[in-house]
């Protein structure tokens, strides 16, 4: 056996360490999962870190969906190994942070009742009423049960002498308890042996009481069943992935602002079939964006009149708004006395000493020994990162002491923390463990037992040895956080619940318009994209065989492209090329090559490839929580095997093989659409929306190679058939040359050919009229029409006089194409367009 | 005493229907010991879907409506009768200094007076006034040491009253408060937003008054600027200076109000009591007309 991992592992003199003793002995709790590190085969190791990364990256577990422009998504680290916690430790700790919520909940009783906490001087009231966060609208109301902080989460850091100070306190809508869940879900399957021999507490009862206590707390009327939703800013921010992930775990429909309505003072959801009562918002958007009609009129994710709704009982908000004003750090230093008053106990667990600069005394102390501190926001809606004081040096401190100066009760000054260190597993070497600082993000819940804390958390470690600040931005990574249970585990799982004859959902009726819309547009675009990569793949396949010599059926299929907009035209593209020659590039014509090329890749035109699985994942983003984990699995990929493409695109016979990848991602997408998805009514729109795509696509470009017929005649029909994915079946029923009669008959009136026009007409009909049974008659207007004219349209006439019968199945696709486009735009002024309508603010003096 | 009659009028014609509408008003004069409100009328046209009566953090009544029909406009009628009984002369000289306020309000770990803790409300940054240095050091020349502070006040609003000039085209309701200082011109709010800053900048409870100023002056007396709408001024913490703690400064007029100025609401700032203030769905373009006037009322 090689030599131990303990062999070059860094001890620390100056902290803690997580798995090692004073003595340099693995600790007894560490032991299991130290012998088996020291004894695994490298290998063994480096499948598994490839694992990790694989799931992450394909759960998109990444900060922000849409990082940037190439959609580059930066996915965080998870190390494999867990932060491993003794249940006799953990017992004390867990205790100490639910006294903390329930202190904290205490305060903000206090804050937005009596006030007796500032009456009786244990407060400074610039710390309450100087504070944004504190919401005045919010003053003078009783949350159900008192219970204003549901979700609580602390950041905790352990010194040298193995003691646990709280950092931070998370009060507003603490994030990470989804991605906590995440990593015990790829952790567990790492050391699927260790987990289950170690006796790890399971996560999945904490949400259990999640679930239990909104229920239990939401003001349903008798005989209602609780409806809650959780509450999300939209797809842009940072978080959204986890709101999407707890929603599907929860089991909670994720909603936008815009989504829920108040009507009196009750709040609604806008749903396809009408308002359905909601009973209680796990809100995940900042508070005071929350009601532009009482908190900020320039919230336009806001939900106009909810304060309203909250003041009369009528709705659960969790956390009630105007929580976010205890995440202040100036706080902590009156909690000890407060904790004496409100609860009459001593305050289990310290805070890291903070000094608030509003107090003189402090001001001066922190001034004094600024090398010591780090200097952070007094209230949580400032935004900067902590500064260390012994960073300071010059101009830089000079103007951090003015700042201090000028408004000293936006500043606290906290004590630096030896954060104690955990071993990491390292990817740069064969075999070896890393030390690296830690810190622990716990999370607790209210519930009608008092407040519940996860048995694990979010555990993060800094990027580098020496970094002081764990900080996920500055390359940090994640652990999975292993308590250890000192009797039986409880294995209950919230993935499959048991429910009762009553629980039995069968289709959802509480669909919202927007994500009914929503659907229907990821129906749209994942057709536009199949149809786009379909018709260059013909493109691109042409011109392969070709070579140099440029052949009419090339150019027949080129001249296609341009029409559909996919492919720049000949003077477009020369414009371009000679701009780029202007600043120095090579010019002189631009190879069909080229323009194919950026066709495909080229994410800035507006038609490209690149530009439909761009528009394709951002409508997947938006009903992210209706697709299956596959699903989403196969977009993601899609925006890799993009990547690579690009890449490697210099080669033609390599982007071609690009395209055959795509469009085999495309056919899972199909498949997981088809296979995956609930029939209920937004599914429904969205084959509505892919059919309509679908017949206005071959309208277009059957239409436009009529015409080419007309003028030109005999070029291929092949590609045609190709393009309509009909080959096979051409070939097994005429055994020859493709010939016009049959082929159009194939891919125009066929109904029994999926990638025929009559046959998207069909499916679109049929569809409509089983929306219409739900949700009221939907006229087909034009559609219905011209779909009779089809099944009148003599095929005799390609025999006898083929001209005019190419240009009059020409005009009658022309008219089906703009039947398809009207359909689309009643279905979205019936269903959708209350959605687009934003609300505003009006003011009058 | 003076007894008033009050009509203020909002008018809104959207360019478009508008679908819902909400809407909170602060539109009902609110008592003090100095004002009694006798008779209050509202009409509304359309008539709400909905509505509900209150009062906000600062105790100011509010009602609030919302209309979840479309409607093309929107006419909003408050009638009211107001009694104002007399509550100056204060003696300016009187009170405490600006520095024995402070120090007074500085935090202790101990329970302040109750006064000092409800103006606290008042003296820290709100989203339409900002605690800044610039503010203190326009202020400074006002608050020679030892002061008396209400005569500080009064050479504020005397000093804002002189270098600012009156132009409704120069601000909006979102002009920050900065800005007005550098151009020095805007309206009463900007003025009124204007001082409370530079109080609050020195360490002083500043509240914003919200109300009513007579249209047709008395005979022989001025018309007052900012007579046919709305009007705002400010009112200043200054315990043991006399009866209320609280004494009105109006630096649109440079005047201490007393029977001429009727109080709807008060608050941090126009924010916390804008008489009206709404979120509509649709409506295109929507600049309200209004209209205030205020007559007296003969015993």
């Amino acid at each position: 056996m090689a030599r131990t991992l303990l062999a070059i592992y860094p001890r620390a003199d100056n902290r803690y360490d997580e798995m090692l003793d004073d003595g340099g002995r693995v600790r007894e709790h560490w032991r299991k999962l130290f012998v088996h590190l020291d004894a695994v085969a490298p290998d063994t190791m480096r499948q598994r870190l490839e694992f990790v990364d694989r799931r992450i990256q394909e759960n998109g577990v990444a900060y922000n969906i849409h990082a940037g422009p190439q959609g580059e998504d930066r996915p965080w680290a998870l190390d494999p190994l867990p932060l491993i916690l003794p249940a006799d430790e953990w017992k004390v700790l867990a205790g100490a942070v639910a006294q903390r919520a329930r202190l904290l909940n205490a305060i903000l009783a206090d804050l937005y009742g009596p006030q007796t906490l500032l009456a009786e001087g244990l407060l400074p009231p610039a710390l309450v009423y100087g504070q944004h966060g504190f919401l005045w609208p919010c003053v003078g109301i009783r949350p159900p049960g008192d219970i204003f902080l549901h979700n609580y989460a602390v950041d905790l850091a352990r010194s040298p002498d193995g003691q646990w100070w709280v950092i931070a306190d998370r009060t507003q809508a603490p994030s990470g308890a989804g991605y906590a869940l995440e990593n015990r879900l790829i952790v567990s399957r790492v050391f699927p042996e260790l987990f289950r021999d170690m006796k790890v507490q399971h996560l999945a009862s904490f949400f259990r009481d999640q679930q239990e206590s909104l229920e239990h707390w939401s003001p349903a009327d008798p005989g209602e069943r609780p409806f809650i939703v959780l509450l999300t800013p939209g797809p842009y921010n940072e978080t959204y992935f986890e709101h999407a992930y707890l929603a599907r775990y929860l089991g909670y429909p994720l909603v936008e602002g815009q989504d829920l309505t108040v009507r009196g003072d009750t709040v609604y959801l806008k749903t396809l079939t009408g308002l359905k009562r909601v009973h209680a918002i796990l809100r995940r958007q900042d508070d005071d964006y929350c009601d532009p009609l009482e908190l900020r009129g320039d919230s336009a994710l806001g939900i106009p009149g909810l304060l309203m709704a909250v003041r009369a009982g009528r709705v659960l908000v969790a956390n009630a708004l105007g929580s976010g004003l205890l995440g202040s750090g100036a706080l902590m230093g009156f909690l000890p006395a407060i904790a004496r008053r409100l609860l009459g106990e001593a305050l289990s667990m310290p805070s890291v000493a903070t000094w608030w600069c509003g107090e003189k005394p402090a001001q001066e102390f922190a001034l004094g020994h600024l090398d010591d501190l780090v200097i952070k926001p007094a209230y949580p809606t400032q935004r900067f990162e902590p500064v260390f004081g012994r960073e300071l040096q010059g101009a830089a401190r000079a103007e951090m002491i003015r700042r201090i100066e000028a408004r000293p009760h936006a500043y606290v000054a906290q004590e630096l923390v030896n954060l104690s260190q955990a071993p990491t597993w390292s990817r740069d070497h064969e075999r070896r463990l890393l030390a690296r600082s830690v810190g622990l993000r716990a999370y607790a819940v209210a519930t009608p037992r008092g407040y519940q804390v996860m048995p694990g958390g979010l555990s993060r470690v800094a990027g580098s040895a020496q970094a002081m600040v764990i900080s996920m931005q500055r390359g940090g990574a994640s652990k999975d956080t292993w308590v250890l249970a000192d009797g039986v585990v409880d294995t209950f799982s919230l993935l499959k619940p048991v429910l009762g004859k009553s629980d039995l959902v069968r289709s959802g009726n509480n669909l919202s318009s927007r994500v009914v819309e929503s659907l229907f547009w990821f129906g749209r675009y994942t057709e536009r994209f199949d149809d786009t990569a379909r018709l260059l793949r013909v493109a691109l396949s042409r011109l392969v065989d070709a070579g140099r010599e440029p052949t009419p059926e090339l150019a027949s299929v080129v001249e296609l492209c341009v029409f559909a907009g996919i492919v720049a035209a000949e003077k477009a593209a020369e414009k371009a090329a000679e701009k780029a020659a202007e600043k120095g590039d090579a010019a002189a014509g631009v190879p069909v090559e080229t323009r194919l090329t950026q066709a495909i890749f080229d994410s800035e035109a507006d038609d490209s490839l690149a530009a439909a699985i761009r528009r394709l994942i951002w409508s997947a983003s938006h009903v992210r929580d209706r697709l299956s984990v596959d699903h989403w699995h196969s977009l993601n990929r899609l925006q890799r095997t993009l990547q690579s493409g690009k890449a490697r695109s210099s080669e033609l016979g390599e982007t071609l093989a690009f395209l055959d990848q795509v469009l085999l991602v495309s056919s899972s997408l199909t498949g997981f659409s088809m296979d995956n998805m609930t029939r209920d009514n937004g599914w429904r729109f969205l084959v509505v929306g892919r059919r309509i795509e679908r017949l206005s696509f071959l309208s277009r470009t059957l239409g436009a190679t009529l015409h080419q017929f007309l003028s030109q005649e005999g070029r291929g029909l092949e590609w045609l058939l190709e393009l309509t994915d009909s080959i096979i079946t051409y070939r097994s029923r005429y055994s020859r040359r493709p010939e016009l009669l049959a082929a159009l008959d194939l891919v125009v009136f066929d109904e029994s050919n999926p990638h025929s026009v009559m046959f998207q007409v069909q499916v679109i009909l049929r569809y409509l009229e089983r929306l219409g049974k739900e949700l009221g008659e939907i006229p087909p207007g034009a559609l219905a029409r011209e779909a009779e004219s089809f099944s009148q349209f003599d095929l005799g006439l390609f025999q006898s006089a083929p001209e005019p019968a190419c240009a009059a199945l020409a005009d009658q696709l022309a008219r089906l194409a703009m039947a398809a486009h009207e359909l689309s735009d009643q279905l979205g002024m019936r269903f959708f367009t209350h959605v687009d309508a934003v609300t505003h603010q009006t003011l009058a003096i | 005493m003076a007894r008033y009659h009050v009509l203020h009028e909002t008018r809104y014609t959207y360019g478009s229907a508008v679908s819902l509408s909400q809407q909170m008003l602060h539109l009902i004069p609110r008592a003090s010991p100095w004002q009694t409100c006798l008779d209050f009328r509202l009409s509304l046209e359309p008539e709400p879907s909905w509505r509900r009566r209150g009062e906000d953090a600062f105790g100011n009544p509010v009602e609030w409506l919302a209309f979840y029909l479309p409607h093309d406009t929107l006419h909003v009628r408050a009638e009211m009768e107001v009694e104002v009984v007399p509550h100056l002369p204060v003696t300016l000289e009187a009170g405490l200094s600006r520095e024995a306020l402070v120090a007074r309000l500085a935090y202790r770990s101990e329970p302040p007076l109750p006064a000092d803790l409800a103006a606290k409300q008042f003296l820290f940054e709100s989203p339409h006034v900002r605690v800044k240095h610039e503010l203190a050091a326009y202020a400074a020349e006002c608050f020679a040491p030892g002061q008396a502070l209400l005569e500080s006040a009064r050479q504020l609003m005397e000093k804002i009253y002189m270098e600012f000039e009156f132009d409704p085209e120069a601000t909006t309701v979102a002009t920050p408060v900065l800005e007005v200082l550098e151009q020095k011109r805007g309206v009463c709010q900007d003025f009124a937003h204007l001082m409370i800053a530079c109080l609050r900048s020195q360490g002083i409870p500043a509240r914003y008054m919200s109300g009513y100023l007579l249209t047709e002056p008395p005979p022989g007396r001025v018309r007052m600027v900012g007579a046919d709408a709305s009007h705002a001024w400010v009112s200043v913490y200054a315990p043991e200076s006399g009866s209320h703690d609280w004494v009105d400064f109006d630096p649109t007029n440079n005047l201490l109000p007393d029977t001429q100025h009727i109080t709807l609401a008060w608050g941090r700032d126009f924010n916390d009591v804008s008489p009206m203030r709404g979120v509509i769905l649709g409506g295109g373009g929507h600049e309200p007309e209004v209209a205030v006037t205020v007559t007296p009322l003969e015993d």
